[in-house]
């Protein structure tokens, strides 16, 4: 942790990050991090790890959601004035107001008991995969982006760049069937990668701030796709707000086709398989591949990444470059599946949702996958809950972000939980000066 | 934040040499030059010679009725040709004398160009280009932005990084609303509004100083749960009773005497909201505090070098967190202009990213309020200028125009506006050792 002293490296926030996201792999020369010195035993990992905080911090999340749900509740409130006399009144209708709501959540992202078929009963956990799909594969992109140091914002403008491109290659070529999926799923990550790659290189030549750049480059994308759905070649309807359709050999087929389960009425398609095959290849990608290494050893510190020899320009671009070609995937599985055309908002909110997905995930491959379920989950129920209680969609907003600052502080929840610190006995072994926060900062 | 990685090639430089060509580049140069040849290529040749552009100066309020100002468009853009190919030698001349350019000469350079721009726009048409209203709206538009970045300043020179500016806003923005609606009384909002700003900025001191997260992923985060939280609260309990709790409370313009009189300046400036009274005693008192006073020098040690400060007997993190919740204030006042301040009532997101625009404009300033204001009002002309001209119907797309000063940002951030250097210590978590 010496290295985090001011004037040692011009990286050092995004290394003080990366000491969380990014822990040294085995047989890394470079500095272990107190976590790999001491191997906790397996009952602290659990108690204390951070799977464990994951759960807890999902479950704290929820529960504050739904005192907010409670308060927004007409009864409770009602209830309320008079919760002197009657304490109980308050409670129960706060709780049945909140129970309603997630009770309906769960009915809408993974198990409709209520649905007159059993494929009506399933479809919510397929509509769950549908809106995990795009927060999967931008959170790969942002996670890869966070394993190198690199504090990547700019995922909504390589969505929406990557968008238009794999949107105009599907609807204005006529190319044989499955050729054309392939072409426009590649050009839909080449224009995520191209405007990835700029503020890549803009860090790598200039030093430019990444932060900045990608904040950037988002709004210049959403002028750039507003100015382009103006045109005269996006816009057939005049309306300026949604192109011509792709055309049918450039969308991803269904995943459950009608013929092998007649009407279910899923819309879960291919682009599924895509962000599989995206999570397998970043697991690979990050954890076997040389590049990998070096772009970990890069997040991990600079300074020393340079010394060893790596080009950490090079690992920049190149970082840059796979994050925006995922979020270029990402945006193949709005216009080339779900949406099926380019629309101003295809982009909605993902790339900045995503960033909380590569938080909650903790930049690990299968984590970032199995929270981009979760947050589609959330955000497929939302739907559902919004229309039966009435309780608004933007309770997933917060619910998310009490998630991942939960996720981010485990301190806060130790002692919401009275958990024992684990890191207290390493510290002891590690040293005076290394606090636990600064493994977990 | 890592803006001063050296590139590979300044690397083998030795120190000085570097810094001395740095400051006295061509890059200038080149940007006059750019600026010229575009006037030329894009306007001057593609503006018909018998035609007129009308400049309005006047308001209906005025004492003195100003005329308007009628100009033949090709003689008045030659003109302005004129002075920036005059500008580009001049800067060529400084160059070889390896000094750097003044800071007027930008201003002359870059005003020349708008209204080169704006001359072409209006060359041969029958509407005049409002002046009065496009400078009154883009110091409305840029309102939002100076708080947020005055924030940014504090809270950046005392080492936090604050991406939290947006929900700061947009906390202002919703407190201001709601208190004033209730309360009945618009400046009763303006109290409100920055204590909602303070508690965001709160919440960020906590998690970035006891728990040392990373600041960059707070501040997303607590952006996103401020949406969210808004959001919610807007469309359950501001929507159930909208006479109540979301009602139009607007700010009382206060006219300072004489001085709106002035023309064109007194309008524009010296007819506005308290709270646009209160965001010029803000860059004064902020620009004077953080130069000349105790509080401005620790609040820049704990910044640049907080192990020194300690040492010296400054409570780093204290200081910090008074200054992210100080920062928080501000720019939770800064969101109470886009509802009591332009008389609106709360909506959901109606920050829409301005708190972004600010942290680059703080950037773009180099961190120091006099810059971040410049940087401010660039953002908000721009902004303006791109909606006053899609109302008058220019052949210019707006949304190029509206592109324009997030690419200029870029440019600046890649150190073609000159070295931008971030405070040393900036959102580096401190620790006594």
């Amino acid at each position: 942790m010496s290295d985090q002293t001011p004037g040692h490296t011009p990286e050092r926030p995004d290394a003080g990050e990366e000491q969380s996201v990014a822990a040294t792999p085995p047989g890394e020369t470079g500095g272990p991090t107190v976590r790999e010195q001491e191997r906790p035993g397996v009952l602290q990992q659990i108690l204390g790890g951070s799977a464990l905080m994951s759960v807890l911090a999902v479950v704290l999340a929820l529960f504050i959601g739904g005192l907010l749900i409670a308060f927004a509740d007409e009864d409770t409130r009602e209830a309320a004035t008079y919760f002197f006399a009657r304490p109980l009144d308050t409670i129960s209708a706060g709780w049945t107001a909140m129970a309603e709501a997630y009770v309906a959540m769960f009915r809408g992202s993974v198990f409709d008991w209520q649905a007159a078929t059993f494929a009506g009963a399933v479809k919510p956990l397929t509509e769950s995969m549908v809106f995990a799909i795009p927060l999967i594969l931008a959170g790969l992109g942002i996670a890869v982006g966070f394993r190198a140091g690199l504090f990547n914002i700019g995922a909504q403008g390589q969505i929406i760049v990557g968008a238009i491109v794999a949107a105009w290659l599907g609807f204005a070529f006529d190319l044989p069937p499955v050729i054309h999926l392939l072409v426009a799923i590649l050009g839909g990550a080449i224009g995520g990668a191209v405007w990835g790659g700029i503020p890549g290189v803009l860090k790598a030549r200039f030093g430019a701030n990444e932060v900045i750049v990608t904040i950037m480059l988002n709004y210049i994308a959403v002028y750039l796709i507003s100015y382009i759905l103006k045109q005269p070649g996006f816009n057939p309807g005049r309306t300026g707000q949604r192109s011509p359709a792709v055309s049918p050999d450039a969308t991803y087929p269904l995943l459950v086709p009608q013929w092998l389960w007649p009407d279910n009425g899923f819309r879960l398609h291919w682009g599924f398989v895509v962000a599989i095959l995206a999570t397998v290849f970043v697991w690979w990608l990050m954890e076997r591949s040389t590049v990998g290494f070096q772009i970990r050893a890069v997040g991990a510190n600079p300074a020393a990444a340079r010394t060893a020899g790596m080009s950490v320009g090079r690992i920049t671009v190149i970082t840059m470059v796979v994050a925006g070609a995922l979020a270029g995937l990402a945006a193949t599985g709005q216009v080339l599946g779900t949406e099926r055309s380019l629309t101003a908002g295809v982009a909605a909110s993902f790339g900045f949702d995503a960033i909380t997905v590569a938080l909650l995930g903790r930049s690990r491959p299968w984590g970032t996958f199995f929270a981009g379920l979760l947050f589609g989950a959330l955000k497929a129920g939302g739907f559902l809950m919004q229309s039966l209680t009435s309780t608004p969609i933007d309770i997933v907003l917060v619910v998310q972000s009490l998630i991942v600052l939960f996720i981010a502080a485990p301190p806060l929840v130790r002692t919401v939980f009275r958990l024992p610190d684990p890191d207290r006995r390493r510290r002891r072994k590690a040293g005076p000066g290394t606090t636990p926060q600064e493994a977990t900062a | 934040m890592s803006t001063a990685t050296p590139s590979p090639q300044t690397t083998s430089l030795p120190e000085e040499p570097q810094r001395a060509r740095r400051k006295v580049g061509l890059k200038t140069t080149v940007v006059y030059a750019l600026a010229a040849l575009v006037t030329l290529l894009a306007w001057v040749l593609d503006t018909p010679a018998d035609a007129r552009t009308t400049f309005q100066f006047g308001t209906s309020g005025d004492l003195v009725s100003i005329p308007d100002i009628d100009v033949p468009a090709l003689g008045f853009l030659v003109v302005l040709l004129v002075v920036m190919l005059v500008a580009t030698g001049f800067s060529v001349w400084r160059w070889r004398d390896r000094r750097p350019m003044p800071s007027w000469a930008h201003v002359v350079v870059g005003v020349a160009f708008v209204l080169a721009f704006l001359t072409f726009v209006g060359a041969g048409r029958s509407t005049v280009i409002p002046m009065v209203s496009l400078l009154a709206g883009a110091l409305a538009l840029s309102v939002p932005l100076v708080f947020g970045a005055m924030s940014g300043v504090i809270c950046e020179r005392s080492g936090i990084i604050n991406i939290a500016i947006e929900g700061q806003l947009l906390s202002g923005a919703f407190m201001g609303a709601v208190v004033a609606s209730a309360a009945g009384s618009a400046y009763l909002g303006l109290v409100a509004a920055p204590l909602a700003g303070a508690l965001v900025g709160a919440g960020l001191a906590w998690f970035s100083v006891s728990f040392r997260v990373n600041q960059i992923i707070v501040g997303v985060v607590l952006n996103t749960l401020i949406i969210g939280l808004t959001g919610f609260l807007f469309s359950t309990v501001l929507s159930d009773n909208k006479e109540l709790w979301n009602s139009r409370m607007p700010l009382p313009r206060l006219p300072i005497p004489l001085l709106s009189d002035i023309p064109v300046v007194g309008p524009v400036l010296f007819d506005q909201t308290i709270l646009v009274y209160l965001m010029y005693a803000l860059i004064f008192g902020l620009q004077f505090m953080l130069f000349r006073s105790r509080w401005g020098l620790r609040t820049r040690a704990v910044g640049e070098h907080p192990k020194a400060a300690d040492t010296v007997g400054i409570k780093v993190n204290v200081r910090r967190v008074w200054n992210t919740i100080l920062g928080g204030a501000i720019a939770g006042l800064g969101g109470a202009f886009f509802t009591v301040g332009s008389g609106l009532a709360f909506g959901r997101e109606m920050s829409a990213g301005q708190g972004y625009i600010a942290l680059a404009a703080m950037i773009l300033g180099k961190w120091n309020p006099w810059g971040a204001v410049m940087a401010a009002l660039l953002f908000g002309f721009s902004k303006n200028l791109g909606n006053v001209l899609s109302s008058i119907g220019s052949g210019v797309p707006s949304e190029l125009l509206l592109m324009l000063p997030y690419v200029i940002t870029i440019l600046a951030v890649a150190g073609f506006v000159g070295r931008v250097r971030p405070p040393a210590a900036e959102g580096v978590p401190y620790t006594k050792s």
